[in-house]
């Protein structure tokens, strides 16, 4: 079967796309993971929008669909401050689509007037042909499935976090009209279920969850029985118990041709990482003093690089350099 | 309702046509195939007289190419498709886009199936890949429940398969980084989980630790068995206690919903477990084929227990039915 808009993939990349090219790495917020009270949800992005040097922020409900209402009635304020803010906003779709409901409430997604940033390709045949972004949760391993993504409309595209930094080097420069991202900060989303382990670990049922998972703002730790630090539930969502931390890895990742980075919202002050971030990609603070202020920001959790450097994502490359992995 | 019955070897494809297989999937012996493991899969000219084998027999033969292609290294899967192609696979079993992409372009005729691995979850999803890429059957996800799996078969214009026997994954597949998370090496990229190779066994407290890279997976009591240390099935720790918190080393038997999966309108079911012995295959193959004719003969057998040969001792029939959740 030929493709639908019978055009290669080169011919239907946006051309539209090239904004931040020369500007340097931007920064993404991603969205807010974890199941925060919704008043704090909407003062976090009115602080992110008036104080936080990001320029793209993804909002959205997308781990657990049981969740998305409380979140529905601030959605409106939130983006009209962060776009007055001059922030670009992204609406994050949902990871695992599979009731009913939660179909619904993607089909309501892509009919809004804000970019959709697709998580699942549930999404795709709505969006054809229209301008989006892939997020994070979609498998990009390679440049063939980054060009056909493009072709179909895709203008950014947030690799997924297990990817080692060769395979985004040859991605990145197959599509140079293409925004690509790496995930630069925060615990790693490592997997997705039907089943919600806040509800199983409380000996809840998912349908009668008592939303428990609030308990956990960032998340329920998990360690092994030695007592390692090792993963985090989020409802439905298994996350690493270390957060990345890609300071160091930055001008190796805009050498790959990355243009942005983003940085997912942990339980601390966001707006300081990102002022963190910034100052270290503007050359006013060294890599390394950056890290230390995000050990300071966010403590009591290591930091990790593993996955860009090819080896276990627990693990930490210090001192990364251009041109490793 | 067709048996689809795996096959790590040439030894073990002959015993499952043998035992009742309609159709029997395989990989090559590379990182092509998510059951790359060592000593199992396929050469070129194995493939070709198991492909004369089965169809001699009136059996077919699928090839499952479901690792995600590495960027930059694109024409391994390419070869890989093209070889399965030439030598008359019955059906590509694939995962990735770009790689759907490249058979639908290259081989218009050639029969696709969409793997588990693409985790295609919802109607919406499996009309992207039917519309996409003419994909003529999807192997759906570990997540559902037999209800939905009725709603989803009655909206899409393709066939489906569903996992019926052996591992279980309990986060949807194709989604999860857990086991590159803890040793470096997936099921999307390399095509293992929990691999072998980074699987100790030690001692502490008078208990057998087993251990998966830097982690401990599960600690055995003296007489407890020690079941492999698959990543999602150890025993953690959180605020609230300790225990399998994701799941118990269970693997699925969903041999009782034979007849709810037939009238959800299910094509085929599945068996998984590439990399188990002929005599496992030889009796699941043999008991499911019974199962199924009973079926079709309109008598309501009890299916037989095959409890013996599952990993743990201990079986579940997962996200079929919903208290799975």
């Amino acid at each position: 079967m030929a493709r639908l808009d019978g055009k290669t993939a080169e011919e239907a990349a946006p051309s539209g796309a090239s904004a931040g090219r020369d500007g340097g790495m931007r920064l993404t917020l991603g969205p807010v993971l974890f199941n925060w009270d919704a008043g704090a949800w909407r003062d976090f992005y009115f602080r992110m929008a008036d104080e936080a040097p990001v320029d793209t922020v993804v909002v959205g409900e997308i781990v657990c669909s049981k969740r998305l209402p409380f979140f529905l009635d601030h959605m409106p304020s939130v983006i009209d401050r962060l776009t007055a803010a001059g922030k670009t906003v992204l609406l994050g779709s949902l990871v695992l689509v599979s009731l009913p409901r939660e179909r619904r409430q993607m089909a309501d997604l892509v009919e809004a007037e804000h970019l959709v940033e697709v998580n699942d390709l549930s999404c795709m045949p709505a969006l054809a042909g229209r301008r989006h972004a892939i997020g994070p949760f979609v498998n990009v391993y390679n440049e063939a499935t980054a060009a056909f993504l493009a072709g179909r409309g895709a203008e950014r595209i947030c690799l997924p976090p297990e990817l080692p930094l060769a395979s985004v080097r040859a991605i990145a420069t197959a599509l140079p009209d293409t925004v690509f991202e790496v995930f630069a900060f925060g615990k790693v989303p490592l997997a997705i279920s039907a089943r919600c382990y806040h509800a199983r670990v409380h000996g809840l049922s998912k349908d009668n969850c008592r939303f428990i998972c609030e308990q956990d703002p960032d998340g329920l730790p998990v360690s092994t029985l030695d007592g390692d630090g090792f993963l985090t539930v989020n409802g439905v969502q298994t996350l690493s118990h270390t957060c990345a931390n890609l300071l160091g890895d930055a001008p190796a990742l805009a050498d790959a041709g990355v243009r942005s980075l983003r940085l997912s919202p942990q339980h601390c002050d966001m707006v300081e990482v990102a002022r963190t971030f910034r100052d270290v990609l503007d050359g006013r603070s060294e890599a390394e003093a950056g890290s230390e202020a995000l050990a300071t920001l966010y403590p009591a959790v290591p930091f990790a690089n593993g996955f860009l450097h090819g080896i276990p994502g627990a693990s930490r490359v210090a001192g990364a350099r251009a041109g490793g992995a | 309702m067709e048996l689809i019955c795996p096959a790590g070897t040439p030894a073990a494809f002959k015993v499952a046509v043998d035992a009742g297989a309609d159709a029997v999937y395989c990989g090559f012996r590379d990182e092509t195939n998510a059951r790359n493991f060592p000593g199992l899969n396929f050469s070129r000219d194995e493939l070709r007289a198991a492909i004369t084998f089965a169809h001699e027999r009136g059996a077919k033969v699928l090839v499952a190419i479901n690792t995600f292609p590495r960027a930059g290294a694109v024409d391994v899967w390419h070869r890989a498709v093209d070889d399965a192609v030439a030598l008359g696979a019955d059906a590509l079993i694939l995962a990735d886009v770009g790689l759907m992409d490249y058979v639908a372009r290259h081989h218009p005729d050639q029969r696709l199936h969409v793997s588990v691995q693409a985790a295609a979850a919802n109607a919406d999803a499996i009309r992207f890949y039917v519309e996409a890429f003419g994909a003529r059957r999807v192997v759906l996800p570990r997540v559902l429940t037999v209800p939905e799996i009725a709603v989803i078969t009655s909206e899409i214009a393709c066939e489906t398969e569903a996992f019926v026997f052996g591992g279980l994954c309990v986060m949807a597949e194709g989604r999860c980084s857990l086991s590159s998370y803890a040793t470096g090496r997936s099921p999307n990229m390399q095509g293992v989980c929990s691999p072998p190779s980074h699987v100790t066994y030690g001692e502490a407290q008078g208990k057998v630790v087993s251990r998966l890279g830097a982690f401990t997976i599960n600690a055995f009591a003296d007489g407890e068995p020690a079941a492999y240390p698959t990543l999602c099935k150890g025993r953690f720790a959180t605020s609230h206690g300790a225990g399998y918190i994701f799941e118990e080393p269970a693997s699925l038997d969903a041999a009782t919903l034979l007849p709810s999966l037939r009238k959800a309108g299910v094509t085929a079911v599945k068996i998984e477990g590439r990399q188990r012995s002929r005599a496992y295959i030889e009796s699941v193959v043999r008991s499911f084929r019974q199962t199924i004719a009973a079926l079709d003969a309109g008598v309501v057998a009890e299916a037989a227990s095959l409890t013996a040969l599952t990993e743990g001792q201990t079986t579940t029939v997962g996200a079929y039915r919903k208290t799975w959740r």
